[in-house]
């Protein structure tokens, strides 16, 4: 498939910007997904940013005090409200500037979270900014489960995933609902932009990153935030993984422009799921039954999400 | 020059406000609050002030959104009651650890359950270990006064903290009083423009609430701790300034007839001027009574306290929460251990009172003086005794 790349959007990593906002040094685990991803991030956004960010995984290993790998401003308050306190931010920001207090230029507000608070209990919070329009960007690291406090489930967990508080055993398959459509309930917020991404995609994910910095209004990416450590795989895995979970079509990567939905990498003749399950130990009491049924699962998500994507699809 | 209006005192504390000149407010209607907000509202929405009004979802929200609003230098505002302090409660010792000069009125309600939506001080007192500066008004014009010091004691760079200010719900914010509304060259005189420390400005971007390690954490409390010990010497600054521009007096325990009283009783909130009639009736009857009204919570002012308990024989505090199975309601179990170590101290009898909107009359002040005499002789037996409890 031949890209034209609209001005601004990264087409080759050699021309991603040279600074770096997520600076080396923290205390993330071998192959976190999720350092990667918010580093790419941080470069997509540029210096005119400021980030709000609740209590989990990158908030413990990017800021034990007194050291921080932020070189941009960063304010961490609680475990619920990194989408109010982005808000507050937003709010803050936009009247300081009209009031002269602050030098006048466009500084963007930006949320984050993991997937436990933004799914679980920051999902009030999250949705809130997002019905009131801040001009504001949100993104969930997704690693699929509580990962800073040891592998608890969350309501993104995949189905049948060993966790600690949903552990597999005779009498269980490990976790028992499927997760949690974010990126659904976002679209069904009516906000401009919002899209799904992986730090295997990097290019794919810092141009989702530049387009929802750019969108007036508010903007949400889902990045799916490949975890070794909670996913019970080999750290020099993560970026394999994340190209699984595309090839698969578990984890499609698509986005929503103003309701408009468009795929963005097309993997062409989808693997199969297991491909994806097997390489990590929190699949592996899974029993070619249960597979199947996660396998059907996958089909009917992707044909549903087929089916809203417009053909042909429009131009980029 | 201050205008002297007709004013309910909800609507009068959004006017106080709207005086100081906040950048942000973020507010979630609560009865008995959600007059403070529809004001403010109104105001922001007349283009009176030049402020961002946030209607969030909830008091969590609230309270997190103007949390980020003042981390970027901005000043903020925050308005609630009952259940809506206890939901942002997650969030109110962040502010004071951050050390955000945040503002917020709360109109003090019962807890639920049962539900119940009127006065008393049960939200305010599960908040007293927050690390916020706490004010008491007793009326509505203290309302307004205390809304506008509340702001430069915040802001001021040796305090640098949260600060609420306390009104009876109902009793206060549905009341239509007379107060003098300052004008805006006077606020404005008194309220210096707010110069923020360090913000969220990518000019020269920080990191704002990095965790702390065992290592770190102990000093943190404790400088936060030695910043609202500290904090009284600027209130009465403060408060000294206000007297000298206003006229209007304020001090952490006021006094009513306590000289030479032998039976004192000790009010927060409202209840404060039903109980003056109350002293003025004893004193006719001939029983030497006073009053004392504590108005500054947060730091609590052991000096001045015990400098004016001073000669007291028995000393009545009404208390308008329950610590279940306590010692005795908040205020009068720190008022106990604050006298403690005095040679000569009052003895101290407790009254749990007023609850949930119950009715305080001047009459119940009355009886609870001339019981609260017998443990002169008597010392009580209870460490708390509930008033007026139906069938007792």
């Amino acid at each position: 498939m031949k890209r034209k790349y609209p001005k601004g959007l990264v087409k080759n990593i050699k021309l991603v910007d040279r600074e770096e906002y997520f600076c080396p040094g923290h205390r993330a685990c071998q192959g976190c997904g999720e350092a990667l991803a918010v580093r790419l991030m941080c470069k997509a956004l540029g210096r005119d940013t400021v980030i709000a960010c609740p209590t989990g995984c990158i908030e413990i290993f990017s800021t034990p005090y007194p050291t921080t790998a932020w070189k941009l401003p960063w304010i961490h308050v609680a475990f619920p409200n990194a989408a109010a306190v982005g808000s507050g931010v937003e709010a803050g920001l936009k009247v300081l500037r009209r009031k002269g207090k602050i030098p006048d230029r466009y500084v963007k507000a930006v949320a984050i979270g993991g997937d436990g608070g933004t799914a679980d209990i920051g999902i009030q919070a999250l949705s809130g900014a997002m019905e009131r329009g801040h001009d504001m960007l949100y993104v969930c690291f997704d690693n699929e489960a509580y990962m800073n406090t040891g592998i608890q489930r969350s309501s993104a967990t995949p189905f049948g995933a060993s966790t600690t508080t949903a552990p597999a055993g005779k009498e269980s398959i490990g976790n028992k609902t499927w997760k949690k459509n974010l990126p659904e309930i976002m679209v069904a917020h009516n906000v401009s932009y919002v899209a799904t991404a992986t730090n295997s995609h990097p290019i794919d994910f810092m141009n989702k990153v530049k387009k929802a910095r750019e969108v007036k209004g508010t903007a949400y990416i889902h990045c799916l935030s490949v975890c070794p450590t909670g996913w019970r795989a080999a750290p020099e895995l993560c970026i394999e993984l994340g190209r699984l979970a595309v090839e698969t079509g578990v984890f499609p990567l698509y986005e929503v422009e103003n309701g408009r939905y468009r795929f963005t990498e097309m993997p062409g003749d989808l693997r199969p799921v297991e491909d994806y399950l097997k390489v990590q130990g929190r699949f592996r009491h899974l029993t070619p039954d249960q597979i199947k049924t996660i396998q059907d699962r996958v089909n009917l998500e992707y044909r549903k999400l087929m089916n809203k994507v417009e053909h042909p699809p429009p131009e980029l | 020059m201050s205008r002297r209006v007709g004013m309910e005192v909800a609507i009068a504390a959004a006017e106080a406000v709207a005086l100081c000149n906040i950048d942000v407010a973020a507010v979630y209607p609560i009865t008995p609050n959600t007059h403070v907000a529809e004001h403010l509202a109104e105001i922001v929405a007349e283009g009176r002030i030049d402020s961002e009004f946030i209607t969030v979802e909830s008091e969590h929200s609230a309270l997190s959104a103007v949390l980020g609003a003042a981390g970027t230098g901005a000043r903020t505002f925050t308005a609630t009651s009952s259940q809506g302090l206890l939901y942002m409660q997650e969030v109110m010792p962040i502010a004071s650890a951050m050390r955000l000069p945040v503002v917020m009125v709360i109109a003090n309600r019962a807890l639920s359950g049962p539900l119940n939506i009127w006065n008393d001080h049960s939200d305010i007192m599960l908040q007293r270990d927050m690390g916020w500066v706490s004010l008491f008004a007793e009326n509505g014009q203290e309302v307004v006064d205390m809304l506008i010091q509340a702001f430069k004691i915040a802001e001021h760079r040796e305090v640098m903290l949260p600060v609420n200010v306390n009104m009876d719900g109902f009793q206060l914010t549905h009341m239509v009083e007379p107060i003098e509304l300052p004008d805006q060259a006077e606020v404005d005189r008194f309220l210096l423009e707010y110069k923020p420390y360090a913000t969220l400005h990518p000019d020269r971007p920080i990191t704002m609430g990095a965790f702390a390690m065992p290592e770190i954490f102990t000093e943190v409390m404790k400088a936060k701790d030695v910043a609202i010990v500290n904090a009284k010497k600027t209130i009465l600054e403060v408060w000294k300034e206000w007297e000298s521009l206003f006229g209007r007096k304020y001090e952490p325990v006021a006094a009513y007839k306590t000289e030479g009283a032998e039976v004192v009783l000790l009010t927060m909130g409202s209840m404060g001027e039903t109980a003056e009639v109350a002293i003025d009736e004893l004193r006719r009857e001939g029983i030497s009574a006073g009053l004392l009204k504590l108005k500054l919570w947060r730091p609590f002012p052991f000096k001045e306290l015990k400098k004016a308990v001073k000669g007291v024989k028995v000393l009545a505090v009404t208390d308008r929460a329950v610590s279940y199975g306590g010692p005795g309601g908040p205020v009068c179990a720190e008022i106990r251990s604050a006298l403690y170590d005095e040679p000569e101290r009052p003895v101290i009898v407790d009254y749990i009172i007023g609850l949930g909107g119950r009715d305080v009359s001047v009459e119940d002040f009355i009886t609870m003086g001339k019981r609260a005499l017998e443990a002169k002789i008597k010392k009580p037996r209870e460490a708390y005794k509930f008033y007026g409890v139906r069938g007792e």
